[in-house]
């Protein structure tokens, strides 16, 4: 429970944060489905949508920055996602530059 | 696997030979003893099953003693067969054999748990808590890394030993170039005490963070108290890097799957990368540990405080960011692009500036302050200067275009020999030292280990400084042997002359224990040294209580139990006691890890009707211990008002 509803304000977070979702979802779903832009093109879009749609989700229901940790939990957050984008896009241009992409 | 018996029982070398009887008679007169003198049911309760992070602590160390042992004889083994050329002491299989499980060893089952035993002794004691956040965790990790250990050293008797090197590089690594099981228990063993490691991140993270004594805010922590919490996050990021590389390799070698392979389309070069995006973390979780060991005992025994702790503290948060940007350093020859090279080649470099800091802010903290040459202060102070020789020996080691030359030659290994020997070794048995009246209520005499001591930096600078010159002599690392006319047969002795010293100094280290158990004088305060600074030291009596603090200390600075102590305060006299809770003992981690360790061994050669028997056992303890009700009990007033008394005779 928010402290938003436990004072019995209207919560306007989590209504505001449901309309994102679904407007993200919608316009994914659109891209996919109207557009005829090469795959990898989508595939790219749809994955930022899903990108800030987990952020937003962590944020908006899930209490993340809330609390008397929100800093540390949302300060550990952002250092695995920055570890996993190091690692994944280290990784992937180590595996397609160089002599290795000669031998592939 | 078809597999002949003497195929499985490793026959026909004298050395395994003595290594198996030895083993053998070892055992027996294990039990034997504990037979004798009834002491099953201690072993059980006292130890085997406790959650005590105290006793997990010294079993940590005691296993880690162990291991020194194990991987100094395969240290000495590599140093006798190089001492001249063309010995014929190891051939080379078993040469390769040897340095894998060095390698392994010293790393992964000497120095990380004597580092988490030294943690999981001191940390709590540190922030005042009265144990972990998760203590039955904590005792099941310390039996995953056991059983992996365990798994690990069976090999060379049974089956073979890893041989492809402590890197495990693929394609040499696949099944095609290192068929029989030695890979297999490479993969296996350290899969399953890469789990207990990964649990020990996660237990230290969350004690640090929410266990805290009042009063004790995240800058009023003790150094060795914030390197283990950045130790912790790296560990809980970087440990699931070899999970699932380990995992993959594993799928390569028991089901046939070709990620790693030259065959289908398999990449091995994506193994060398995986292994170091977590092998160079990993680095920094040795060695972290370290730094706040030095830094506690150079503050301690200079009688000040540690010099700029805000800088400390901005230098350890950005080697934990840095240390993930490094990692294609190791294999700059792999053939990566040029601006690969150029990019890692500057964060390495980049990360000698906060390890410079640090080393600058030591030598400031011992400026004007009144210093107690002790044994753990000695090695301190050699940690320094070898540590800068390893580490402007790693700066070279940077810069891409010079490491073709250096790479792969003895420079390499001498250079990561000073990093991990003189930081970690050296403060292994400088915190070992420091900390030993705490955990066994002596100290150790200081004659003895002043000389183990002296004997054993002379060593290791006899054995390792040599090397930097054969490898700049062109000497490559990992040969069995070499001639004559390759002309590096004096260096080479030397080194060898070097490594038997630090074989001595071990020995007169372990004599040095036994010595002092029998005459050292007891000591009867909490604080051995008489200049403790922090809340280990503030314990009732030498060895704490198992509940460490009758009452738990309030903290209003660094330095809190020099605080007290100037203040004439003594808060754990204070006569109003409350019961306190205390978790139980657990044994389905030891049962649980113990079939994970049958298990694994019957995948090792591919017996899978035991994996999957075992993979069940697995699941069967995970459901007991959720349906595990017992949430601890509560030690009495009366009880901890008696502990007090004894504690305050």
């Amino acid at each position: 429970m928010s402290q938003q509803t436990k004072k019995g304000h209207f919560p306007w977070k989590h209504i505001i944060g449901f309309l994102i979702s679904i407007a993200l979802t919608l316009v994914a779903f659109a891209t996919a489905l109207w557009t005829d832009w090469s795959s990898s093109t989508i595939f790219i879009i749809i994955l930022i949508f899903a990108v800030i749609q987990a952020a937003l989700q962590l944020v908006m229901f899930m209490h993340m920055t809330e609390g008397e940790d929100g800093g540390l939990i949302s300060g550990n957050t952002l250092f695995g996602f920055f570890i996993a984008v190091v690692i994944i896009v280290g990784t992937y241009w180590l595996m397609t530059s160089g002599h290795m992409h000669m031998s592939m | 696997m078809d597999l002949k018996w003497n195929e499985f029982i490793i026959t026909g070398d004298p050395l395994i030979l003595g290594a198996q009887i030895s083993i053998l008679l070892g055992s027996i007169a294990v039990v034997a003893a504990l037979t004798y003198f009834k002491k099953w049911t201690w072993l059980w309760k006292e130890w085997l099953t406790s959650v005590d992070h105290k006793k997990l602590g010294i079993m940590y160390i005691l296993s880690a003693l162990l291991m020194l042992f194990r991987g100094g004889i395969d240290g000495l083994m590599i140093r006798t067969q190089l001492a001249k050329p063309g010995m014929e002491f190891l051939d080379p299989q078993h040469y390769n054999e040897v340095f894998s499980t060095h390698g392994v060893i010293m790393i992964l089952f000497m120095a990380m748990p004597f580092l988490i035993g030294l943690i999981n002794y001191i940390v709590p004691l540190q922030i005042g808590a009265r144990d972990v956040a998760f203590p039955y965790l904590n005792n099941l990790s310390f039996w995953t890394f056991f059983v992996g250990m365990a798994l690990f050293n069976i090999s060379f008797i049974i089956g073979g030993s890893p041989d492809a090197g402590w890197t495990a590089y693929t394609p040499l690594a696949t099944n095609e170039f290192s068929p029989g099981p030695g890979q297999n228990y490479y993969l296996l063993a350290i899969q399953i005490a890469g789990i207990g490691t990964l649990m020990t991140g996660i237990n230290f993270f969350v004690t640090i963070l929410k266990m805290r004594t009042k009063g004790m805010t995240l800058m009023k922590m003790s150094m060795f108290t914030w390197t283990t919490l950045i130790t912790m996050l790296i560990i809980i990021f970087a440990f699931p890097v070899l999970t699932v590389a380990l995992a993959l390799q594993t799928f390569d070698r028991l089901f046939g799957s070709v990620i790693f392979t030259l065959q289908g389309d398999g990449n091995p070069m994506l193994w060398v990368n995986l292994f170091w995006v977590w092998g160079h973390p990993e680095v920094y979780i040795v060695i972290l540990p370290a730094f706040g060991i030095f830094s506690e005992i150079i503050s301690t025994f200079a009688r000040k405080q540690l010099f700029a702790y805000k800088a400390m503290v901005v230098s350890i948060v950005t080697i934990s960011v840095l240390s993930f940007l490094v990692w294609v350093h190791h294999f700059f020859t792999m053939g990566n692009s040029a601006e690969a090279n150029s990019f890692f080649s500057i964060t390495t470099m980049a990360i000698s500036i906060p390890t410079g800091v640090k080393i600058f802010n030591w030598l400031f903290t011992m400026y004007r302050g009144r210093i107690s040459f002790t044994t753990p202060m000695l090695w301190a102070l050699a940690f320094i200067p070898n540590f800068v020789i390893g580490g402007v020996t790693g700066v070279m080691l940077a810069m891409a275009a010079a490491d073709y030359q250096y790479h792969n030659t003895y420079f390499l290994v001498s250079h990561f020999h000073y990093v991990l020997i003189s930081g970690t070794v050296f403060a292994c048995f400088a915190g070992l030292i420091y900390w030993y009246p705490k955990m066994f209520g002596h100290k150790l005499n200081e004659k003895i280990g002043k000389w183990a001591f002296w004997i054993f930096i002379i060593g290791f600078n006899v054995c390792f400084f040599p090397q930097y010159f054969l490898g700049l002599d062109g000497m490559p690392r990992r040969i069995s042997t070499y001639t004559e006319a390759d002309g590096w047969t004096g260096l080479n002795f030397i080194s060898t002359i070097g490594a038997f010293m630090m074989g001595l100094a071990f020995l007169i280290f372990v004599v040095n224990i036994v010595y002092s158990w029998r005459f050292s004088p007891r000591e009867k305060t909490g604080d051995a040294w008489g200049l403790g600074r922090n809340l280990e030291w503030a314990t009732s009596s030498s060895i704490p209580p198992h509940y460490n603090f009758a009452v738990l200390p309030e903290v209003t600075g660094l330095d809190p139990y020099w605080d007290m102590k100037e203040k004439g305060l003594d808060q754990q006299k204070n006569v109003d006691y409350k019961p306190i809770h205390m978790p139980n003992n657990a044994a389905t981690p030891i049962i649980m890890s113990v079939i994970m360790g049958a298990a694994a061994f019957g995948l090792v050669f591919h017996w899978y009707w035991i994996g999957i028997v075992g993979g069940i056992g697995i699941f069967i303890t995970m459901i007991a211990r959720s349906f595990d009700y017992n949430d601890g009990y509560y030690v009495s007033v009366e009880e901890i008002k008696e502990t007090e008394a004894k504690a305050n005779k």
